[in-house]
């Protein structure tokens, strides 16, 4: 019980509003969503901001929930077996922040981080016709998003995606993203 | 033809397609993990009707929200509402949004763009 209040400050000092580390279904996506929204409702979040967030936040969940569906399940060196991962929201001075970890198969990695980079990349203008493009084509998988995702991520908030790829044995990497939503509105 | 009504979720919209009066509606919100599996039914719903529509079509859209893979979904829905409009029926298509929400109105100029039917956009 004495890590307790060591959770505590530690959650309070990186200005943690929500933290949780377990198995992500698409019911536990909609009671996270609907608290959070709550919670920032009930602050009385500037109403453009509170958008902002929600929509960031449902990519980032969902993005995770999706992936997680993918991974091979009974592969004896995942080191996760029952689709679990790390979601985190925080609120800054100046920021909002979304946090998801999960585990990802490293003969992926390349293609994600070539994605992610072309999107920090890319101009306001040019992020709108990558989604136009992909939103268009005909590359769309039975999936969802084939990475429209993370391009609408990108867009909403602005600012560039922080990400982390951090090896967990010769099969496996744990995949850290960030977006941030700043809490200032425009204009 | 019967109509379709479907009732809003947490994460669904609430979709109303009238083939009495050609007046069809998609409000609230479009979240859904699987956004295939939910529009599919509304899909095949405006197929059918395109085969002999009214000689009059309006489409009232309002959403607070919706994600990424609704939004491929939306652009499946416009394209059969376009190929209506280009063989000869009066289709129209209203985008609703809350006049202070850029990114919704933005969206909507992102799907006028795209299409060649008449798409008004209407801030409420």
């Amino acid at each position: 019980m004495s890590m307790t209040y060591s959770y505590y400050k530690n959650m309070q000092l990186n200005n943690i509003i929500f933290v949780y580390q377990g198995e992500v279904t698409a019911d536990l996506v909609s009671s996270i969503l609907q608290m959070v929204e709550n919670k920032l409702e009930g602050e009385g979040e500037d109403r453009k901001v509170k958008k902002r967030v929600f929509n960031v936040m449902v990519e980032c969940l969902q993005n995770v929930y999706h992936h997680l569906d993918a991974l091979p399940p009974t592969d004896p060196s995942n080191p996760v077996r029952d689709k679990t991962a790390l979601l985190m929201i925080g609120r800054e001075e100046k920021d909002y922040y979304i946090i998801t970890g999960n585990h990802v198969m490293n003969d992926r990695i390349p293609e994600v981080k070539a994605r992610l980079d072309r999107i920090n990349r890319a101009s306001k203008e040019e992020l709108k016709q990558l989604y136009q493009e992909i939103l268009t084509g005909t590359g769309f998988s039975e999936k969802g998003t084939a990475g429209l995702g993370m391009i609408d991520i990108a867009r909403k908030s602005g600012q560039r995606l922080g990400y982390d790829f951090h090896p967990v044995n010769d099969k496996y990497s744990f995949f850290s993203l960030e977006a941030r939503v700043s809490r200032i509105p425009e204009k | 033809m019967r109509n379709l009504v479907i009732e809003p979720t947490s994460k669904t919209p609430k979709v109303i397609l009238n083939a009495d009066l050609g007046i069809f509606e998609i409000t609230g919100r479009s979240i859904p993990e699987d956004a295939i599996g939910f529009y599919r039914k509304v899909l095949d719903w405006i197929e059918e009707y395109g085969k002999s529509p009214l000689p009059e079509t309006t489409f009232k859209f309002q959403l607070e929200y919706f994600n990424t893979s609704s939004s491929k979904c939306l652009l499946d829905i416009f394209r059969k509402l376009e190929r209506m409009h280009k063989s000869g029926h009066k289709v129209s298509i209203r985008w609703h949004y809350d006049s202070d929400d850029e990114d919704m109105a933005e969206t909507g100029q992102d799907y006028q763009a795209l299409l060649d039917v008449p798409f008004e956009l209407v801030p409420v």
